[in-house]
């Protein structure tokens, strides 16, 4: 199962004991915050874990997979994450993925 | 914008709950969700995105100094992959 906003909203509750009300609401501003940064066009710098940046794409030729025809991708601005070195190590020997 | 501002930030838009537990909260969010990253675990997060690892095959690397080959061995990186509210509302065009 993966990880979704009411469980970690479970986890602040059982952790740190916030109420749950007070949990749940920090984890969606949290992420609505972070939306509403990207948005205004603005760097998000979470240190330890990760930075998400803004890239401007120019349009470039594509084509239709299915029907081979060919279609440009308009020009478009688009999100990226780049980990932190301390994420990095920290992931780099995970276990194999459990199947679901 | 740092996660120190970004505290700040959600602080001030949630005047009903204590700074410190604004704060508290959002370093455990971040920690909880390197601590599941490390067990190999995705986190999916509707309209924001999801996370998970991808892993790298083994390799041989060389060290840009001495242009010497070492074997790199394989490993797992984060991976992110935006979701649907954030593509359109991010893409201004």
């Amino acid at each position: 199962m993966a990880l979704t906003k009411a469980e970690i909203a479970e986890h602040l509750f059982l952790k740190l004991g916030l109420n749950k009300k007070d949990a749940k609401d920090i984890v969606e501003a949290f992420f609505e915050e972070i939306r509403q940064t990207l948005e205004d066009g603005e760097q998000v710098k979470l240190s330890g874990f990760g930075n998400f940046d803004l890239r401007t794409k120019n349009e470039r030729p594509g084509r239709n997979p299915k029907t081979g025809e060919d279609i440009p991708i308009s020009a478009r601005r688009v999100v990226t994450f780049r980990p932190g070195q301390k994420l990095k190590n920290r992931v780099e020997n995970a276990p194999p993925a459990q199947e679901e | 914008m740092t996660k120190s501002e970004l505290i700040e930030l959600l602080a001030d838009k949630n005047p009903q709950i204590q700074l410190k537990d604004v704060e508290l909260g959002i370093k455990e969010l971040l920690e909880y969700m390197a601590h599941s990253l490390a067990n190999n675990e995705r986190i999916e997060i509707r309209g924001f995105g999801s996370f998970s690892l991808h892993y790298r095959e083994p390799r041989v690397g060389r060290n840009p100094k001495t242009g010497e080959s070492v074997q790199l061995e394989g490993k797992y990186v984060p991976h992110f992959k935006p979701g649907k509210e954030l593509r359109e509302r991010v893409n201004i065009f």
